[in-house]
């Protein structure tokens, strides 16, 4: 489709958002990362029928970590598409762009630097 | 097994604040299988701790350990000769574990980061539930497998109570009343005169009730 959507964001696909483990998500952080966003299937469309449900709660439980220790539970989202919804993904990328540079980055980044220096 | 739940992050955070070099240490067995304290839930607060003391800037070493077990001697062992470059070990196992491990380790803190619950069953993924309360003198035989003294909330020996309402207990009405379990197993297993049969008091002295409690094995002691 050749649509636009920034170029802030770095795609890893998976087979499926089930594949998505909590770890990886917290890892993306620790390794300064501003923000992840998991992008599943529609909610009962899952053709391993419930990989992005799964995705979903490991996605929350993220949430609930890096709120409760200071990062932002805002900097983690799951979105749901179809994988025919060219113009929606491109949405999703913007939304969430807007959301992180509003956010600011990871304060892990500016407290690593300081050690450093 | 014995079920566990975890304890809120920030609990944990204000047991090791004051550490500088932790170790966390989960356990291969019940806490694995109700997703509190295993492998991948050291992992878990690992990095949510690392990630919390990069915050503040302050340097603290965490490092990871998964032991089969904390309740024998041979496992706590695996950790003898590493644990002096740790201020304090967070222990994911159930209080068994912390204790055990504790002992060994007289001179290292050791934490709880989980609260341990009770023995029960994973009902479902997500939902455990309580069956023994290990009173010491096992009774399922003459009640079809039911055990009045943890799933009764009175812990009635010979029968429901007043308050039983459509199977269920007066306490809560998604408790299943136990004798009601229990009437329906043993019409289900034909022994019905069971049920008729007086339960001498029990006696007590084998419950948590009379102290901590010991076995001894004279069979397999060396």
């Amino acid at each position: 489709m050749r649509l636009q959507y920034p170029d802030t964001i770095r795609v890893i696909r998976v087979p499926c958002t089930g594949k998505v483990d909590i770890l990886h998500l917290l890892r993306a952080f620790e390794k300064g990362a501003d923000g992840v966003y998991v992008v599943g299937c529609m909610e009962g469309d899952c053709r391993f029928n419930q990989g992005n449900l799964r995705a979903r709660k490991r996605v929350e439980q993220a949430q609930a970590i890096l709120e409760a220790i200071g990062i932002g539970g805002d900097r983690v989202q799951m979105y749901n598409l179809s994988s025919g919804e060219g113009p929606k993904f491109a949405e999703y990328a913007r939304e969430m762009t807007e959301r992180i540079e509003k956010m600011g980055p990871n304060p892990l980044k500016a407290a690593r630097q300081k050690k450093a220096a | 097994m014995i079920v566990a739940d975890k304890k809120p992050i920030e609990e944990i955070i204000e047991e090791v604040k004051d550490y500088n070099s932790i170790l966390i240490a989960g356990c291969n067995e019940c806490v694995t299988v109700c997703e509190a304290g295993g492998k991948k839930e050291v992992g878990i607060l690992a990095s949510a701790l690392r990630m919390y003391f990069m915050n503040l800037g302050k340097d603290v070493k965490i490092d990871e350990v998964t032991l089969e077990r904390q309740c024998d001697h041979e496992y706590l062992e695996e950790i003898r000769n590493n644990i002096d470059q740790y201020d304090a070990v967070l222990s994911i196992a159930c209080g068994v574990g912390v204790q055990f491990m504790a002992e060994k380790y007289f001179d290292k803190p050791i934490l709880p980061g989980v609260n341990t619950c009770f023995l029960g069953v994973t009902e479902e993924r997500g939902v455990w539930t309580e069956r023994c309360q290990a009173c010491g003198q096992c009774i399922l035989a003459s009640t079809g497998g039911i055990c009045p003294v943890s799933r009764c909330a009175k812990r009635l020996f010979n029968g429901p109570c007043g308050g039983s309402t459509k199977g269920k207990c007066e306490i809560n009405s998604e408790v299943d009343c136990a004798w009601q379990l229990i009437v329906d197993r043993l019409k289900e297993l034909d022994k019905l005169e069971d049920y008729e049969k007086l339960t001498p008091i029990k006696d007590w002295s084998t419950d948590r009730a009379g102290g901590p409690r010991k076995v001894v094995r004279e069979d397999v002691k060396l």
